[in-house]
Order: structure tokens, then C-alpha cells, then sequence
């Protein structure tokens, strides 16, 4: 590289970068800079190859092709152990604290400077005993404790990838104060993330990427959103209803469940009830009740009990006191099994410990069927087959990657999740956080699936961790707080300063009981 | 290090000292179980005298060695099956070496087959992390070659251990048996400077969460390779316990020691996923099961029957434990 004119030289220059996994390429040709004393967002749809490029700059995997200098001066690395030599430090979107291990010894571990991490978890208002195990700290905690050892580094480029994903509202404006201070003082940020309130909020440039290349880095001015959007879509977003699967009856089946009836709101049957639920500790008398073509939103910060209502309704926990009633039968669930079998089902937000990484979509969606005790014996391929394209084709399921569901992007394998439950048949669905990490285009794909899934009869319970979603999708929404129903708003009430003041257990009028 | 109290810590700061207990709570509750045992014995055996409690050590001997050196791989997230034909191979090549070699040779040998079994085990570990092949297969076949070279080299039982090197393995050390000695030199010679050192941490992380630990920039390779050094290292040391227990070399006397190793590690509290636990429980667990052998072996019970109740003891144990795991993780 010869020297080139530039008034100033970047901090991070990334050129014509490109990855292929075998047949699958995941970066074409993406480009990227970013200025010193920058906030600079990197966007882009699942599968757009943003995963990839952080995963490359931060030295997990190695490029095939392109160039990345520091301040001009070109860097390679071999491991995640040679990134913050250059002066780059990664907040990654797991976290990666060893969890046996004491958090004095994460620490030890990367050779943070205990001092350093204190100081700016003190920066945030926080703190954490440092001979507790990683592993028993609450997943937020994780997140900026990831966060504080990175800054700790004192690295000249930070890269967040999702850090605000797993925050509650609270938790994500103390890690914007302290990106604020690193900026200030000549620092850059390189901020993934999927919500673009954010985004604006924070960033100064955005770059976005689409199927594997930049198409554009913008300023982020006024109504930058529609740009941003416009741009991660490409031309899919000039027609958003091409996705709208053909109507019932033309090749897709709708599960005899479902198709029950499309009753209006109040008159439709009670679907699921729930009277006094409690677990010690998480949920104290929790009762809600779900009419057939409702959507019902539950809003709440990180742990108010919104985990432990999920379980316990999906029958992965039991109940210490409450009922259940299904269709107006008692359902006291001792497994998920129990539950499935009443049609109660749950996509988790976990996508990884919904799916089988290593099968094929078809047998990921199968794999409910083969429960059935009049499914024993020989597997019916052709029926099999059918439920499964059925479902493939009413979810635009990309299937490309199809023969190991762990190759296709996070979206995709959402769709694989609720794909399964059409396929299998249900009354209820409880979503929790379903669009968590999800592109903007699939998560109004999913909006649109569950008001589908709605309009055809069924229930749907959905916890969403992004309160903008609430009035978009739902008919009536429930805000937990310590455990109780503090608050039902019908969801046209439920504009997002009415539902932050609400989640954080203000503004409570209807005393619960 | 003691810093400053953390700002906005949680209120409830348990004390130090019972936080330390509780994480290790395994590990007492084994020491005391066999604590409790040797009471036992004492009460129904009055008879019982320093010459009992040495044979149990030495008896107990090879088997805590091996659980060490299984140990090791297993807080890694590993498994070595190779650790019982590796004590096979030493034992056989050491009794080779040492049939007319003095006092002092023999320890010389004794050190330089234990850097040749630490490269070995190094090696091990090497082609594990560079193909990718799982641990359980690799060292099934290592297990095979060190099995198959030891019966090469002796294919008959033979060798011989100068009286002396035996004694500094199996004899007393004043009152106290040699064993116990050789166990705890082991500790601080070969494991605490590793277990205290960034290694050590290493080991221990790959052990626990293999991905955040790579993300967290530690050398993953070089953690996993050093455990199998270590488990090397400390399986030529049980190597050597079988040659001074029996002054001779026998190309089958290991091959037992693989699953009981396994089984001493999971019974002192290892977790088989990685990353918890130590040393002292699974060498408390290998005395537990030789002293229980010994009892029923003392009480005439047949030796075969013995076996049942040994792995009896181990399922019991480890489903108590996970009973209460579990009633603590759905409080």
C-alpha cells in the first residue's frame, strides 16, 4: 500500500473483505471505515454478512480475500488474542465470561486491569461481588461486565455486536452514557444492532450491508430510518406484501386447530386461562386469559417473572400455586410434552435450544409428529414431506442452507421454530421474544405471521423485549412488574412512553388482584 | 488482592471462608465420608495400626495417581482412556530399565520416563486439538499403541525394582506412609505451580466454556495440550507405583486403572463436562474405594462381588448428588 493523500487517516479501513463457507458465501466484497472519535453503525438483514465481518475483525476467522488496516497500517490476525494487540476490543453477542470461573478470575484470565473494569462498571452505576461465578450472574449483568473488561482495555476501537439486545431499557442508557464519554474523548465505537431507535440515538455514521457488500454509509440526520430500511431491504422492500403466503386452501393446510374458527374478539372462546399463578421467588398470582384470535403482549424489564409465567405455562416448570385451564380443560403440565399435547406450545427465545443444529429443516420441523403415539412405527415420508413443504412455503422459508439448520441465518431458523408448530398443529402459541436479534424485514414477516396465525383462530402469548412491537402486533397487552400484572392497556393505548413508564412500575392505576 | 469494596454490590456478602466451603462442598463431604470410614474401621478393628494404614496407601497408590492424572484431562473437558496401558507401558519399561540399576539411576530414570510420558501425553493432546477428532477416540487408539508397546517389550511379566526405589514409593517416611508423601509432593511439584499459573486458569476455562474462553483470547490449543502433559506426567507416576509395589514390570498390571480412574474423578466431585473441581477430592475418592475394597476383601466377601459394590457406591453417590442439584436448581 503506497501512502494516498488523505486529509485524515481513518482509524479502521476495511477493503473489498469477502468469506465463503464452502458453497455458501457469506461476504462478497464488504468495505467499511470508521473515523477516529466516531460512533459508527454497522447494519444489515440476517444473512447480510455483519456476524461475518465482526467475526473477521476481531480475529475468530480468517478472510479469503481483502485488506483491513488500523490508522493506515495494514493488520492480520490469527485469534481472537491477537485483535486487541492492534488496539480493537470486542464486546461479542454471547457472553464471554468462563462461567465456573470467579469474575476476579475472567479478568486474570484476558489480563484485564481489575482497576480499569471497576472504574467504569462504577462509570454505569454498577458493581458485582468479584468472587461470585460468572455463571451465577444474571445474563444483563454478563452483558456489561463483558462491556467494563473491554473498555478496560482502553482499545482505540470497541466493537459492540448486539451488546443492548439482552438490556433492560435502563441498563441500555447507562451503556450509551459511556459510549458518550468514550467518544468524547477521541475514542470510535463500531455498534451492531437491530434497533434502529437506537442506532440513531447513539451512532454518528451508519454503514449497511446487504447480501454480503456494503450499499451504503449514510449520516444519521432526520429520518435516516426509512433510508436505513430502504437500504437493508434492497428491492424487497418496494413490495412488503410479496411475502403474504397464498390464502388457505390454495396448497397450504391449516392445521385443524387453527383453522377452528376466526371468531371476533370478545366473543371467541377463552383459550387459555391461567388463575393465580405463582413461583417462589419469580411469580406472584399471575392470571391472564386468551381468547381464540387474540394476540396478547406481555411488556417487562429483565426478570419480572415474565421467564418463569413462560415455563410454567409451556410446562417446562411447574407452578407452586394457580391453574391453567386450556379450552376449558384443567392442564396441569408436567413436561413440555404435556403441554404440546393440549396445544399449548412454546418458540423459545433460545433459537439454538429450539432447533436440532445439525438436522435438516424438514426434520426440525417433523420433530413434534413424531410424538404422536399413532406416528409409531415407520416415519410417513410422503406425509411428513408435505406438512413440512407446507409450512416451508407458508413461512418464505429460505432454504438454501436447509440440510443443517445451524448454517442458516438467526431469522431464518425463527421461521424453522414456528414452521414446526404449524406443521404439528396448536391452539396457543407463547412467543418469547421471537424477533430478538432478527433483521427488521423478517421481524415484520413474523409480525404478520402471528397476525395470520391469529386471524386463523389461534392464540398467541408474546413476550417482546422491543416495546414498539407491542402496538404493532397485538390486541391487548399485560405489563409485568415484580412478578404481577400491574397493568392491561388495549394495545392502541400502548405507545412506547406509556409502556416504559409502566414496565418500570410507574404509573400503576389498577392496583393488580 | 482485596480492592475496594465493589460500588452497588449486592448487600448480602457471604463470609469468604463458607463461601469457600460451600463451592467446595464435594470435596469435604468426600474427605468426610472417608474420614467417617476409617472411624469406622478403627471402631470394629481396634487392631488397626500405622503397618494397616500404610497398606492401605500403598494399595490406594497407583489408583491415586491415575485419578490425578485423569483429573487433569477431565478439568480440561477432555478424557483420557489411555491413562491405564500408559502405567502399563512405564511400569514395564521402568522394571526393564532399573533391573540392574542403583538407588540413584533409577530415580534418574524414573525422571526421564516421566518427560518422555508428558511428551507423549502432550502428543496426544496435540493430535486431538489439530484434527479435531474427538478425545474419547484418540485416546482409545493411544491406548491401544501404549498397551500393545508394553506387552511388545514384556511379554511376559519380568524387570526388577531396586529395594530402595521401592521404598521411596511404598515404605514409610518416619510414620508416615510414602505414599501420602509422593501423592502431596506430586501436588506441589507438579500440579499447584501449573494450577496457580495463567496455565492453570487456562485449563480450567477451556474447561468450563471452550467458546468464551477463545473469545476471551485464551489459547485453547496450548490449554487443552497442557492438560495432557500433566495427565502423562502423573500417569508415569502411577507407573511407577505398580513397578515398587510389585519390584517387577507387567505389561497388564495398569489396564484395570483406566475406569476406575474415571470413576475416582467423577466420585471426588470433577464435573465430566470440565471445569469444576481438584485434586484433593479424587484422591480422596481413590483411598474411598480402596479402603472400601479392603473392608469387604477383611470381612470375606468375594473379591468379584467386591466390584459390585464399588460400582454401586459410585452411581449411588453421583445420583444423590444429582438429586440435590436438581432440587436446588427448581428451588
Amino acid at each position: 500500500m503506497g501512502r494516498h493523500p488523505m486529509p485524515a487517516v481513518n482509524l479502521l479501513e476495511v477493503r473489498g473483505v469477502s468469506k465463503r463457507y464452502g458453497a455458501v458465501v457469506a461476504l462478497r466484497s464488504a468495505s467499511l471505515t470508521v473515523a477516529a472519535g466516531e460512533v459508527h453503525a454497522l447494519l444489515g438483514a440476517n444473512g447480510a454478512g455483519k456476524s461475518t465481518l465482526v467475526k473477521i475483525l476481531t480475529g475468530v476467522i480468517r478472510p479469503d480475500a481483502g485488506t483491513i488496516e488500523m490508522s493506515g497500517r495494514p493488520v492480520r490476525f490469527a485469534s481472537p488474542a491477537s485483535a486487541p494487540r492492534a488496539g480493537l476490543a470486542a464486546v461479542f453477542q454471547d457472553p464471554s465470561l468462563v462461567p465456573d470461573l470467579t469474575v476476579r478470575q475472567n479478568l486474570r484470565l484476558t489480563g484485564a486491569d481489575p482497576a480499569g473494569v471497576r472504574r467504569w462498571l462504577a462509570a454505569m452505576d454498577l458493581g458485582v461481588d468479584e468472587d461470585d461465578l460468572a455463571g451465577d450472574l444474571p445474563l444483563p449483568l454478563l452483558r456489561i461486565l463483558d462491556l467494563a473488561r473491554a473498555l478496560a482495555r482502553e482499545p482505540r476501537l470497541l466493537i459492540l455486536d448486539e451488546i443492548t439486545a439482552a438490556l433492560p431499557a435502563d441498563l441500555v442508557e447507562r451503556v450509551f452514557h459511556v459510549i458518550r464519554r468514550w467518544r468524547a474523548q477521541g475514542r470510535s465505537v463500531l455498534f451492531i444492532s437491530h434497533r434502529l431507535v437506537e442506532v440513531r440515538t447513539i451512532c454518528d455514521r451508519a454503514t449497511v450491508l446487504r447480501d454480503g457488500a456494503d450499499v451504503g454509509t449514510l449520516v444519521l440526520a432526520e429520518r435516516a430510518e426509512q433510508q436505513i430500511v430502504a437500504l437493508m431491504l434492497g428491492p424487497m422492500a418496494a413490495s412488503p406484501e410479496a411475502l403474504r403466503p397464498a390464502g388457505p386452501g390454495a396448497g397450504t393446510r391449516p392445521d385443524a386447530a387453527v383453522r377452528d374458527r376466526a371468531g371476533g374478539a370478545s366473543a371467541a372462546p377463552l383459550l387459555l386461562e391461567a388463575r393465580g399463578l405463582a413461583v417462589s421467588g419469580a411469580l406472584r398470582g399471575v392470571s391472564l386469559s386468551l381468547r381464540a384470535g387474540e394476540i396478547v403482549g406481555v411488556a417487562a424489564l429483565e426478570g419480572q417473572g415474565q421467564d418463569a409465567l413462560f415455563d410454567c405455562l409451556a410446562g417446562n416448570r411447574r407452578a407452586d400455586a394457580g391453574e391453567i385451564r386450556v379450552a376449558g380443560r384443567t392442564l396441569a403440565p408436567r413436561t413440555p410434552y404435556d403441554a404440546i399435547r393440549a396445544g399449548v406450545v412454546l418458540v423459545p427465545a433460545d433459537r439454538v435450544h429450539a432447533l436440532l443444529p445439525q438436522r435438516s429443516v424438514r426434520e426440525n420441523i417433523a420433530l413434534p409428529l413424531y410424538n404422536r403415539a399413532a406416528r409409531w412405527g415407520p416415519i410417513d415420508l410422503r406425509d411428513e414431506g408435505a406438512r413440512a413443504g407446507a409450512a416451508i412455503a407458508r413461512l418464505a422459508i429460505d432454504t438454501r442452507a436447509q440440510r443443517q439448520v445451524r448454517r442458516m441465518s438467526g431469522g431464518n431458523q425463527q421461521k424453522v421454530v414456528v414452521a414446526r408448530w404449524l406443521a404439528a398443529g396448536f391452539r396457543v402459541m407463547l412467543c418469547f421474544d421471537p424477533t430478538r436479534g432478527i433483521d427488521v424485514g423478517t421481524k415484520r414477516q413474523i409480525h404478520r405471521l402471528l397476525r395470520d396465525l391469529a386471524a386463523a383462530g389461534a392464540a398467541v402469548l408474546l413476550f417482546t423485549s422491543e416495546l414498539p412491537e407491542i402496538p404493532l402486533v397485538c390486541d391487548r397487552v399485560l405489563a409485568l412488574y415484580e412478578g404481577r400484572v400491574v397493568r392491561e392497556l388495549p394495545a392502541r393505548a400502548a405507545d412506547e412512553a406509556t409502556l416504559l413508564r409502566v414496565v418500570h412500575g410507574l404509573a400503576r392505576e389498577e392496583p393488580p388482584g | 488482592m482485596t480492592g475496594p469494596p465493589a460500588p452497588g454490590a449486592a448487600g448480602r456478602r457471604p463470609i469468604a471462608a463458607l463461601r469457600a466451603v460451600r463451592r467446595s462442598a464435594w470435596t469435604v463431604a468426600i474427605v468426610g465420608l472417608l474420614g467417617a470410614l476409617l472411624a469406622v474401621e478403627k471402631l470394629v478393628h481396634p487392631t488397626l495400626n500405622v503397618f494397616d494404614m500404610q497398606s492401605l496407601v500403598d494399595g490406594a497408590l497407583p489408583l491415586c495417581l491415575a485419578a490425578m492424572a485423569q483429573t487433569a484431562v477431565v478439568l480440561s473437558g477432555g478424557i483420557d482412556l489411555s491413562v491405564g496401558p500408559m502405567m502399563s507401558l512405564v511400569n514395564v519399561v521402568s522394571a526393564l530399565l532399573m533391573t540392574h540399576a542403583t538407588n540413584g539411576q533409577a530415580v534418574l530414570i524414573a525422571l526421564g520416563l516421566m518427560a518422555v510420558a508428558a511428551a507423549a501425553g502432550a502428543l496426544t493432546g496435540a493430535v486431538i486439538v489439530a484434527t479435531g477428532v474427538p478425545d474419547i477416540i484418540v485416546t482409545l487408539a493411544t491406548g491401544f499403541v501404549w498397551g500393545g508397546l508394553a506387552l511388545h517389550i514384556m511379554p511376559i511379566p519380568g524387570g526388577a525394582a531396586p529395594a530402595g526405589f521401592a521404598a521411596l514409593m511404598t515404605g514409610e517416611l518416619g510414620s508416615v506412609p510414602s505414599g501420602l508423601v509422593v501423592i502431596l509432593a506430586a501436588l506441589a511439584i507438579l500440579w499447584e505451580p501449573v494450577h496457580r499459573s495463567p496455565a492453570g486458569l487456562a485449563l480450567y476455562a477451556v474447561g468450563s466454556n471452550r467458546a468464551a474462553a477463545y473469545l476471551s483470547g485464551v489459547a485453547v490449543g496450548r490449554a487443552r495440550v497442557t492438560a495432557y502433559a500433566m495427565g502423562g506426567a502423573f500417569a508415569a507416576l502411577g507407573g511407577f507405583a505398580l513397578t515398587a509395589s510389585t519390584t517387577n514390570g507387567n505389561a497388564a498390571a495398569g489396564t484395570s486403572y483406566t475406569l476406575t480412574s474415571v470413576a475416582a474423578t467423577v466420585l471426588g466431585g470433577v464435573s465430566l463436562a470440565g471445569g469444576r473441581g481438584g485434586m484433593i477430592g479424587p484422591v480422596a475418592a481413590a483411598l474411598l474405594l480402596t479402603l472400601i475394597n479392603t473392608l469387604l476383601t477383611f470381612e470375606g466377601v468375594d473379591p468379584n462381588f467386591s466390584l459390585v459394590v464399588q460400582g454401586a457406591i459410585v452411581v449411588l453417590v453421583v445420583m444423590v448428588a444429582g438429586l440435590v442439584l436438581v432440587r436446588r436448581r427448581g428451588a
